[in-house]
């Protein structure tokens, strides 16, 4: 049972990491609660499916599509519906929320209410320790890490990296010091967005693709970011495999229970608030931030 | 003269005018409202099979009342109840009240049909269920028969029916694996979505299954949204399972049927996985959904009743697919017209009697109502039918010669390979 656990642990916690990293991300930086965050990785799921079944694209090209129109369609949505009222944090929300409801409707009359399946890029299984995976699932573990070192790589050597750290440290210094603020936080919801997106085009081939494929994720997404902390990248990491672990030990120890895997997670992200309100990682609430 | 002329006028207008009001009362047809989730295949199938009946029935005359024919019109009504069960209890008001149809056939959630047989019983309105399994909905007839009596459910047989097809049907597997593959007790996983109408199922598995001489390994309760299911599939590996006893019906079926495929686990599924019922589950599991068996109501090729192939061949033709069994609005359009033309009117109250004694052909087989309202269960009556999917082709290959029924264009169950790998 333990390898299982671990196994299994190991490949949900990656498709996690990929959500809640990008949604942490564009937190910290412009204090955002993105909620249509998994609304775009629905979005990037369909338009693979879209690309491939029904337009008959090559794989690789579809996969890119996907992830840049989601991205542009994420900087089209910043700039009208967040960048306006962006100083009222719940006017924020509200709007993130009105836009996710907007792609699921879309999405439902496009498409129906059908459940649709995307054809796995890597056909076939292995045991690992005991364990059957499918090379699905270990091509999903092998980008969640290249797409979270790309990411790391972006943050700490890159030029972009360093002004959305500095904005993530000190939004109204940074503007001080003459950084575009508005521009910074745009590029940030939309290198975001693409996190969600290439989660979205990665777990196409082992989820189901339908227009509530976004609602499951993002109660899973926040209990993690709280449990990191929010705004913290690190944070969301850890969080996110803790999370996945809890979820795998549960169906494994309770199998009549295993409906139960997503209280449990937000039982954990209950409780963290109520002992530490921060998160495992996260910087204390700070009037000036 | 003139005055002559005039009374003429006059007459032949009267007669005209009650012409036109003779015609027009012939014409205003019977409305019924066809309620399901449209954006969903459940509710697809339920607006596709009341066209097909409506079509047929209209282009005969219409229903006849009395001595008049109406013809039938039916009015879509959006319940939304995939994802909201107050949606589904407000487009039931709206269908009433605003729509004023005369009749309402439907629904598929069952907590969301609980909440919509209520306000049909308000209204005293015949709800004629086209969905729905839970037993609640017709021992609520028998406990308050004066309020509930309005209430008939067509399709599904209720869920301690649908039970007992499952034994028949695990029962006709079982054989097969010790026969095939010589395990003489084979092990079974029950693997049933966290819902309400699942827990008699469960706990009759838990009960039946030891007395069947096989051995429950476990029970796995996932979400019926679930999009991920590995963790349960290693440990019913780990367990060494034989048999995957379902009873899903949410999105969850396709995940379980599709995971299976891809991590070649070496078990059977079967029970009731509603989404394995649909088309499109082929193409849902990426062609990764071989060998998962469900129950069913139709199938294609499979004759039930002289009515079935008519029926599901004049679907395929229309709709370019086979029906599932929310089609059986097609039956329950038939029902409600013989009711109505034996009793001449649309009352129903003076309905009710009539309905309860109907003895019908359909195309699911044949319907006659039990003291709850419920389709009578059994052979000669409505049995369900149990299919395989088999390379893309659903399959049904039960009732194979279960108490002296064997439909024809059955055929055989078959046993996924990686599963001889365990024979002894």
């Amino acid at each position: 049972m333990f390898q299982d656990i671990l196994i299994t642990g190991l490949v949900n916690g990656g498709v996690y990491a990929l959500l809640a990293v990008g949604f942490s991300l564009i937190f910290g930086v412009a204090r955002i609660v993105n909620i249509a965050h998994t609304a775009f990785y629905m979005l990037a799921a369909y338009l693979v499916y879209a690309f491939l079944n029904i337009a008959g694209l090559p794989l690789l090209v579809s996969v890119i599509l996907a992830v840049g129109l989601v991205t542009a369609l994420s900087m089209v949505c910043y700039k009208l519906v967040i960048e306006p009222v962006r100083e009222y944090e719940s006017a924020v929300l509200i709007a993130t929320i009105a836009l996710a409801l907007i792609f699921q409707e879309s999405l439902l009359l496009t498409f129906g209410g059908n459940f649709l399946g995307s054809p796995t890029l890597i056909a076939g299984n292995m045991d690992v320790a005991g364990v059957r995976v499918t090379y699905q699932q270990l091509l999903t573990i092998v980008v969640v890490a290249l797409v979270l070192a790309g990411t790391w790589f972006l943050l700490h050597k890159t030029r972009l990296g360093l002004a959305i750290r500095a904005t993530a440290n000190d939004l109204e210094v940074a503007n001080l010091m003459g950084m575009n603020v508005g521009r910074i936080a745009m590029y940030t919801v939309a290198i975001s967005v693409a996190l969600a997106a290439i989660a979205g085009v990665v777990v196409a081939p082992l989820f189901v693709v339908d227009p509530l494929m976004w609602l499951a994720p993002l109660v899973t997404m926040l209990a993690i970011v709280v449990l990191g902390g929010l705004g913290s990248l690190k944070g969301s990491l850890i969080g996110a495999f803790i999370i996945a672990y809890v979820e795998a030990i549960t169906v494994f120890t309770v199998p009549a229970g295993s409906f139960l895997k997503g209280a449990v997670a937000l039982s954990i992200m209950v409780v963290v608030l109520l002992i530490r309100p921060e998160g495992l990682f996260g910087v204390a609430f700070e009037e000036e931030r | 003269m003139r005055r002559r002329m005039r009374a003429v006028l006059v007459a032949v207008s009267a007669a005209a005018a009650l012409m036109v009001t003779t015609t027009q009362a012939a014409e205003k047809p019977i409305k019924i409202g066809i309620i399901g989730p449209m954006a969903f295949v459940q509710g697809e199938n339920h607006w596709a099979g009341a066209e097909l009946a409506r079509d047929e029935i209209n282009k005969a005359g219409g229903i006849k009342v009395g001595s008049q024919k109406h013809p039938i019109e039916i009015v879509k009504v959006d319940s939304n109840e995939i994802q909201s069960v107050p949606d589904a209890t407000n487009a039931m008001e709206r269908a009433l009240t605003q729509d004023k149809v005369d009749f309402v056939i439907g629904g598929f959630r069952t907590e969301a049909v609980l909440a919509m047989q209520d306000v049909a019983m308000d209204y005293k309105k015949i709800f004629l269920g086209v969905g729905a399994a839970h037993e609640q909905l017709g021992l609520r007839v028998q406990q308050n028969y004066d309020r509930y009596k309005y209430w008939f459910r067509i399709a599904p047989i209720k869920s301690g029916d649908l039970g007992k097809v499952l034994f028949a049907g695990l029962g006709a597997i079982a054989a097969q694996i010790r026969n095939d593959l010589g395990k003489p007790v084979p092990k079974v996983a029950i693997v049933a979505e966290k819902a309400v109408w699942v827990e008699s199922i469960v706990k009759a598995a838990q009960d039946n299954l030891p007395k069947m001489k096989m051995e429950v390994v476990g029970v796995w309760q996932p979400s019926p949204v679930a999009t991920d299911v590995t963790a349960e599939l290693s440990a019913i590996r780990r367990a060494g399972a034989d048999l995957v006893f379902t009873a899903i019906s949410g999105p969850v079926g396709i995940v379980m049927g599709r995971q299976m495929g891809e991590l070649q686990i070496p078990a059977i599924p079967f029970g009731i996985n509603v989404e394995a019922q649909k088309e499109g589950f082929w193409q849902a599991t990426a062609g990764k959904g071989n060998y998962v068996s469900t129950l069913d109501t139709y199938g294609e090729g499979v004759e039930i009743t002289p009515q079935t192939l008519p029926f599901v061949n004049a679907f395929k033709k229309r709709f370019g697919k086979p029906p599932t069994y929310t089609a059986s609005t097609y039956d329950a359009m038939y029902a409600l017209r013989a009711a109505v033309e034996t009793a001449g009117t649309i009352d129903a109250d003076k309905l009710v009697p009539v309905l309860e004694k109907t003895d019908l052909v359909g195309a699911a087989g044949r319907l006659v109502f039990d003291k709850l309202h419920d389709p009578v269960f059994g052979p000669g009556y409505v049995t369900g039918l149990a299919v395989q999917w088999q390379d893309g082709k659903k399959v049904a290959f039960w009732p194979n010669n279960w108490n002296g029924v064997t439909y024809k264009g059955v055929q055989t169950f078959k046993i996924p390979p990686q599963m001889m790998q365990k024979k002894n």
